[in-house]
């Protein structure tokens, strides 16, 4: 039967393109902007990770209650002897520290005056050593515009757009003019060996890296750092492992009595993105919700148009005396046809669009231009197992739902008036 | 006598008060107490923070109210470091940069050396009445000395702290208490006195402490070890060369 039903939709094109149109076009947008949704997750959640949090981060308890403001006076002290304990209870995680600090960016003239300055923030890692994890995840080399790596002590790499803004270049000397963790004035001069983009605004427009080592003499914090990052080896963040590692730190190390000893806490909880993760999840089934709605509306009235364009059709078939429930589940097959070869369409279009995106992204630079967001400028799709399936929900269940909603005229034909009908 | 000793009661405190003086001319007693031509001060400033404190000592030289020179003695790291106050300008000096470098913009908002006080607490002019509008709030007590509350509001537009309160000692015309506030009536920061000492006939605070109210810790405690008026400063210590000396 539903070979003979297919063959119908085929040779009756007005039965079916309409429809396959609709379908197609609704989940088209629902798997390109469920896809994009996704991309633009995945790229906070990956950005708030390597730039900001980690998968799971250790601070004093301390320095985490000021943490949005580095209070370095307030960093954890003994971090070697923290990081070999981390080694050996969680050899599975990758362990860095960072230190992140604030302060004035100075460029001499030829007589060692100010020549320009600005504000700078900083993010000292480790950047000497060529297997440092922080070069790969944050793909420091890939994002040197001008100039090489720091390759010795003193060298530094500046935001490309900062350092056209101070009129410097690779191989200028700079003044980092901050506070040690006592409280001093420090003044450190560095050399620019290499300027730098990573598509995240409030980076490119004011920011400094320096190896952790160079910037732990600079502001007196030997053995110190604001932050340990731990990071799952396959850089994706394991919602259920990383809450049980946490507890079971904060358990063991964390002293409710001492403010200087280590808590660990998870990227959500630590980036306040908890909240933002559960709307977006909630995001994506209210977006479900509105294209089933939308494309059922429209295809109960297609539906509509098509059982009044099917009177004749519908009434000889009651006439011959074909069971009116059987007449409504033939419609309902023909649906289903109609909802799985839209999607089909629409899966793969909306697919093909989002991969597009994926790999060349759309750079929205323009709106972050004073952000401080530490989220990228260049927003990508991401396709994913969910991106093929999403679109058949709404797909399926709209034209089912209109087709129902529509073939209940059906049920109200009588069949002693049929004849009658059929004679106009 | 009766009616003589009930009116006599009646309009003694309005006497009292026509005694007192108005409140511009109480801030100009006060200036004219704190302000010399010159005066060069050595200094140490106590920082109380919350890793604990640290000392820091200094040697300032100042002619009038707009020519600074601090160079710091110790500790080690401080040592050497210099800041020159030229007008509205403020350089600084680090011997291990070896730069002179001016300190500008959000930078003056900083603490100084981790201290309690800002680089803008140091660019401020000192004479009150050039910024300030004063009012008399009342008498009170402060370390047993009788002393007048004034409110004083800013002038002009810029001012680190929109409104001060200060409590002024009725007799030596010294601040023996300070509120700095915002221009929200947030209270910034409290500076209250310590020791007196009198110096060449002027009453001068050797000890104060500066508390930022918005930081944690005990504040920090300047204490002046030394203090001369009116020295003949040469110029030259008051130029951008003597930085680098």
């Amino acid at each position: 039967m539903i070979k003979f039903l297919l063959k119908g939709l085929m040779r009756d094109r007005s039965r079916s393109l309409f429809p396959v149109l609709t379908v197609f076009i609704g989940v088209f947008l629902a798997v390109f902007i469920y896809s994009f949704m996704n991309g633009v997750l995945a790229d906070m959640v990956r950005s708030t990770a390597h730039y900001q949090t980690g998968h799971v981060r250790i601070m004093a308890q301390a320095y985490a209650k000021e943490a949005n403001q580095n209070p370095n006076d307030l960093a954890f002290i003994g971090v070697a002897k923290l990081l070999d304990v981390l080694n050996e209870k969680y050899p599975e995680m990758i362990w860095t520290p960072r230190i992140k600090f604030g302060g004035l960016l100075d460029i001499p003239d030829e007589k060692g005056e100010t020549k320009t300055q600005g504000p700078v923030s900083g993010m000292a890692l480790n950047l000497f050593s060529s297997s440092s994890v922080e070069i790969r995840l944050l793909k420091v080399k890939e994002a040197i515009m001008r100039g090489r790596m720091p390759k010795q002590p003193g060298e530094i790499l500046i935001g490309d757009e900062f350092a056209k803004k101070l009129q410097v270049s690779p191989g200028d000397t700079a003044t980092l003019i901050s506070s040690t963790m006592y409280g001093s004035m420090a003044m450190t001069n560095f050399k620019i060996a290499g300027t730098v983009q990573f598509g995240v605004a409030a980076m490119d427009r004011g920011t400094i890296f320096a190896d952790i080592s160079d910037i732990q003499v600079a502001l007196d914090m030997q053995d110190t750092a604001g932050e340990i990052l731990g990071f799952f080896p396959d850089d994706i963040y394991h919602e259920k492992q990383a809450p049980i590692m946490a507890a079971a730190f904060n358990k063991e190390f964390k002293d409710s009595d001492n403010q200087f000893s280590p808590q660990m806490g998870t990227l959500p909880d630590e980036s306040g993105l908890a909240d933002y993760l559960g709307l977006i999840d909630s995001m994506s089934i209210i977006i479900i919700m509105i294209f089933v709605v939308a494309m059922s509306i429209v295809l109960w009235n297609a539906g509509l148009m098509g059982s009044l364009r099917r009177y004749g059709e519908i009434g000889v078939r009651m006439a011959i005396g074909e069971a009116r429930g059987h007449i409504y589940k033939t419609l309902i097959l023909e649906s289903v046809s109609i909802g799985i070869f839209g999607s089909v369409l629409g899966t793969l279009a909306g697919v093909a669009v989002a991969y597009l995106m994926q790999i060349y992204g759309l750079n929205f630079g323009f709106l972050f231009k004073n952000s401080a967001l530490m989220i990228s400028s260049v927003y990508r799709a991401q396709v994913t197992f969910g991106s093929f399936i999403i679109g058949f929900a709404p797909g399926i269940i709209s034209t089912v739902l209109g087709t129902a909603i529509a073939g209940i005229g059906i049920y109200k034909r009588q069949t002693s008036q049929l004849f009658k009908e059929l004679e106009v | 006598m009766k009616y003589a000793m009930i009116t006599l009661l009646l309009i003694l405190p309005a006497l009292l008060f026509s005694q007192a003086p108005s409140a511009q001319e109480i801030i100009e007693r006060v200036d004219k107490n704190t302000l010399s031509d010159s005066k060069i001060v050595v200094s140490k400033m106590i920082i109380h923070g919350r890793r604990g404190e640290r000392t820091v000592e200094a040697k300032s030289w100042q002619r009038s109210i707009d020519h600074s020179f601090t160079e710091y003695l110790a500790p080690a790291r401080e040592k050497g470091t210099k800041m020159l106050k030229l007008g509205d300008q403020l350089w600084t000096y680090s011997p291990a940069t070896d730069r002179i470098i001016l300190i500008s913009g959000h930078m003056l908002r900083q603490s100084v050396l981790g201290s309690d006080l800002s680089y803008e607490d140091m660019m401020e002019d000192p004479f009150l009445q050039n910024m300030y509008e004063a009012k008399i709030i009342g008498p009170d007590t402060v370390a047993n000395r009788p002393v007048w509350i004034l409110e004083l509001k800013a002038k002009k537009k810029g001012i680190a702290y929109d409104t001060r309160k200060i409590w002024v000692d009725q007799e030596r015309f010294i601040i023996l208490k300070e509120n700095l506030y915002a221009k929200s009536g947030t209270l910034l920061k409290q500076i209250t006195l310590g020791e007196m000492m009198q110096v060449e006939g002027r009453w001068i605070p050797k000890t104060a402490l500066y508390k930022d109210v918005l930081k944690e810790g005990t504040g920090t405690e300047m204490i002046v070890d030394s203090i001369t008026f009116n020295e003949n400063i040469p110029d030259y210590i008051f130029s951008k060369a003597s930085l680098r000396k």
